[in-house]
């Protein structure tokens, strides 16, 4: 009933013209971010910072709450139009995404992102106003031990992407591990394949790598097999979702949704997993007669889940932010400091002494959501013409939008000179038919996992036993052994039986 | 990113002027200034940087800013680039401050300090040792007793390794006659997964800056054990000097000047950090951010950034993690 009554409240101050005005700027700011790979929202809400001195604090986080969803709308789009994934959440999105938009499909593609993040970003938003407390309370029960193992759980899902070969597959996933070595190792400060390039010391950033793989490889293998004379003009499709794609994405969305919250919720969760494992189970639980679509002409289910995952999960990182003051990802730590110019300090009591201010926030994250889909699903049949420019000329622009905006990630040159590097790599790896998606998978997975076994080893003196004698550890590498023979096991099953 | 920067800087000293009508108007000691911030925005340097706009700006002492932020390891990203673009000008500035003295260790990058001009140390923050709620640590003493026993055992999280807080307890272990080898610190990336670690008692302890902690302290999810300033940070929390161990440590930032700037370069950016710190407008902004001043310049300023320099690698050889 409290939050019942605390939602009212927010609702009241939210549906202000001011606010609603805030809400409307933060949503449109957020989209056009979001497109562009490489400028977050948490850079963007750190370059609006200065309005904190000018603007009441309601209206200035009304405004970062619609950058930040609406960054999360946007960065579907370039992933499912161009290959090239504005943000790390929506990496998975392209994988499926834009195979549906090169045969025709981009139209439902765009549009069960934008309805998923709807969906999506209502059950996130709902689980902040009922469920926070309680379920960040849960969330601090897990430690490095279980997070070693939920990523030890994400690298099965390596498996769907691997395609036909397994050791070209297993390259590409030890290429990606050995990309994300490269910086300062976080538990002893010691900098690790930098060739004394202080740009390097940071590590690559793994948008980068994305875009290169996915956007610059494509575009080079193209430009070096493309034949002169034979036009072709990507089919542009239905723009509208059939019945039949309604009811792929459905379920979907809801699976999607309901994996991604828990994962935002959890301090060291984020995005990327709960994207990957909401593809993997899509692409287990397809209906047999839709499974061959799934890296070929693209299956909307691989689009719908990680998209809803995405931005359910994006929603369930401001929940550590709003109960506890934990700054869980770059753009809550950038928010905190904005609460902080404020003279707000956000901690566990934010909740009772700013009630005004979080519930406002609350209410106009809803309100953001429905802006965010009525502003998008008009522009689905725009952004989708955006195919039908030539190949080359498509491809031409692809290149300098892909340019631009990985400058823009850190205004550095090195960036340029890795994104073409690697870029030419994986147009090797295109023309010899290796996977260029495990890359970026041992890339995101690799380091994380590697932080998560060492802080793990180091709480417990180096005992091994650690993974398998904490119980929501081990009920996780139970999972993790069950999604990996499972599946092998039904099918020998299915196959003893037919014989 | 410059240009969207002063422009939004052009109006956001407009409310501190128009706010103080009446406080007194400096006299102007640049025109322009350009000022490097070796960290993405958002953070301390960035903080810092921003205060001494808005300060310089009200107080009439500086017409426009120019930012530049580039981030990353500990400000070893930025240093040579301003290092390589800024030399000899005598108008610009950089933030930094304790965590680049360890990184530039830690990282063994060619650039140093040595390679800029110090102008002045401006605010510190002390650290505060944190243990969960829930934790049989009772207190300082406590704590000491059970590192005492076995420093492995005793699991302290904080920020990345070779930093401020891996440094303290690097100390306090040395304090015991114990090796800091022996320390199990776990460096989360970031304030937020390690107090997330800390609430969920997955580490036994924690260190880090008091500021990161304040509320939870206040919340009682944590317990404050001890500070690591000079003196009291928070009500009824000892420091580590009363309670007889002789460290005193803090994250200490201040300004650098560009290399092979002259010395009435120096002495005029100098005078100008001397005469801000001086403006009630700089006061203010201290006293809303709850930071705590620690203005030291010139030949002292120097002096302590040598011993803080040799102590941090001291420390940092003790611990292995500089050779």
């Amino acid at each position: 009933m409290e939050t019942l009554s605390g939602l009212a409240m927010g609702f009241g101050h939210a549906l202000t013209l001011t606010n609603l005005g805030w809400a409307l700027l933060g949503c449109f700011l957020g989209t056009a971010i979001g497109v562009l790979p490489g400028i977050g929202p948490a850079l963007t809400i750190a370059l609006l910072l200065p309005i904190t001195f000018s603007v009441p604090a309601t209206g200035a986080f009304i405004l970062f709450c619609g950058v930040f969803y609406g960054a999360m709308y946007g960065g579907s789009t370039t992933s499912i139009l161009l290959n090239t994934p504005g943000e790390s959440g929506s990496i998975i999105t392209s994988l499926e995404g834009a195979k549906m938009a090169k045969n025709g499909r981009a139209g439902p593609a765009l549009a069960t992102a934008a309805i998923g993040s709807f969906v999506a970003g209502t059950v996130g938003t709902i689980g902040i106003a009922f469920l926070g407390p309680v379920v960040v309370e849960l969330a601090l029960k897990l430690g490095p031990a279980e997070y070693f193992c939920l990523m030890v759980l994400c690298f099965v899902t390596v498996s769907a992407v691997l395609g036909g070969s397994a050791l070209r597959g297993l390259t590409s996933l030890f290429f990606g591990l050995l990309l994300g070595l490269v910086g300062i190792d976080l538990q002893t400060g010691q900098p690790r394949l930098t060739f004394g390039i202080p740009e390097l010391l940071d590590g690559v950033n793994v948008v980068l790598v994305a875009v290169a793989l996915f956007a610059v490889g494509e575009t080079l293998y193209l430009a070096w097999r493309y034949v002169e004379g034979k036009q072709e003009v990507l089919p542009v499709g239905s723009i509208m979702m059939s019945k039949t794609d309604w009811k792929r994405s459905f379920w979907p969305w809801v699976r999607g949704a309901g994996i991604g919250f828990p994962f935002g919720v959890m301090p060291a969760g984020g995005t990327e997993m709960p994207t990957m494992l909401s593809y993997y189970m899509e692409r287990k639980l397809t209906k047999p007669e839709h499974q061959k679509e799934f890296g070929t002409t693209g299956a909307i289910e691989g689009v719908a889940g990680p998209e809803a995952a995405n931005n359910a999960a994006a929603a369930g990182i401001l929940v550590p932010m709003l109960t506890l003051g934990l700054p869980t990802s770059a753009t809550a730590a950038i928010m905190l400091s904005a609460f902080q110019s404020y003279g707000i300090q956000p901690g566990p009591l934010l909740f009772t002494s700013q009630a005004e201010l979080v519930w406002t926030l609350i209410a106009s994250l809803f309100i953001a959501n429905v802006m965010l889909v009525v502003l998008n699903l008009p522009l689905v049949g725009l952004w989708a013409r955006i195919l039908t420019i030539p190949q080359p000329q498509l491809y031409a622009g692809i290149l300098v939008f892909a340019t631009i905006g990985t400058y823009g990630i850190s205004n550095s040159v090195v960036d340029l000179f890795l994104l073409y590097g690697i870029g030419i790599i994986a147009m090797f790896m295109r023309r010899f038919d290796f996977p260029v998606a495990p890359v970026v998978i041992g890339m995101i997975l690799g380091p994380m996992a590697e932080q998560a076994l060492r802080q793990a080893m180091t709480i417990s003196q180096g005992d091994w036993s650690v993974f398998v004698t904490r119980p929501i550890s081990l009920a996780i590498l139970l999972v993790a052994v069950a999604a990996l023979v499972g599946p092998r096991l039904y099918g020998a099953w299915v196959r003893r039986m037919a014989a | 990113m410059t240009t969207r920067r002063s422009l939004i800087a052009a109006t956001a000293g407009l409310p501190m002027a128009t706010l103080l009508p009446g406080a007194a108007r400096a006299q102007q000691r640049f025109n322009s200034l350009y000022v490097f911030v070796p960290a993405g925005p958002g953070g301390g340097w960035d903080g810092l940087g921003r205060a001494i706009e808005q300060a310089s700006r009200s107080a009439g002492l500086v017409n426009s800013f120019q930012f530049d932020n580039v981030g990353g390891a500990g400000g070893t990203v930025g240093l040579p680039r301003f290092v390589g673009q800024r030399r000899g000008r005598g108008d610009a500035i950089m933030v930094a401050g304790a965590v680049m003295v360890g990184a530039v260790l830690t990282n063994r990058t060619p650039v140093g300090l040595k390679d800029v001009t110090p102008i002045a140390r401006m605010t510190t923050e002390p650290g505060v040792i944190v243990v969960p709620a829930s934790s049989d640590l009772r207190d300082l003493a406590g704590f000491m007793a059970a590192l005492r026993a076995n420093p492995g055992a005793v699991s302290v999280g904080g920020g990345s390794a070779g930093g401020i807080d891996h440094i303290t307890l690097g100390l306090l272990l040395k304090s015991l006659g114990k090796n800091a080898r022996e320390a199990s610190y776990v460096a989360f990336a970031g304030g937020g997964p390690a107090q997330a670690a800390i609430l969920g008692a997955q580490v036994r302890a924690g260190i880090s800056g008091v500021s990161e902690f304040a509320e939870q302290i206040k919340a009682g999810r944590m317990r404050a054990l001890a500070t690591t300033g000079e003196t009291r940070s928070l009500d009824g929390v000892p420091t580590l000097k009363e309670s007889g161990i002789d460290i005193v440590i803090g994250n200490w930032r201040g300004v650098f000047g560009a290399p092979g700037i002259n010395a009435t370069q120096r002495q005029a950016l100098s005078d100008y950090i001397g005469a801000l710190v001086a403006t009630p407008q700089w006061k203010e902004i201290v006293a809303r951010q709850g930071w705590d001043e620690a203005y030291l310049s010139g030949a002292d300023f120097e002096r302590f950034l040598a011993r803080d320099q040799a102590d941090t690698e001291q420390v940092l050889r003790d611990i292995g993690l500089v050779t």
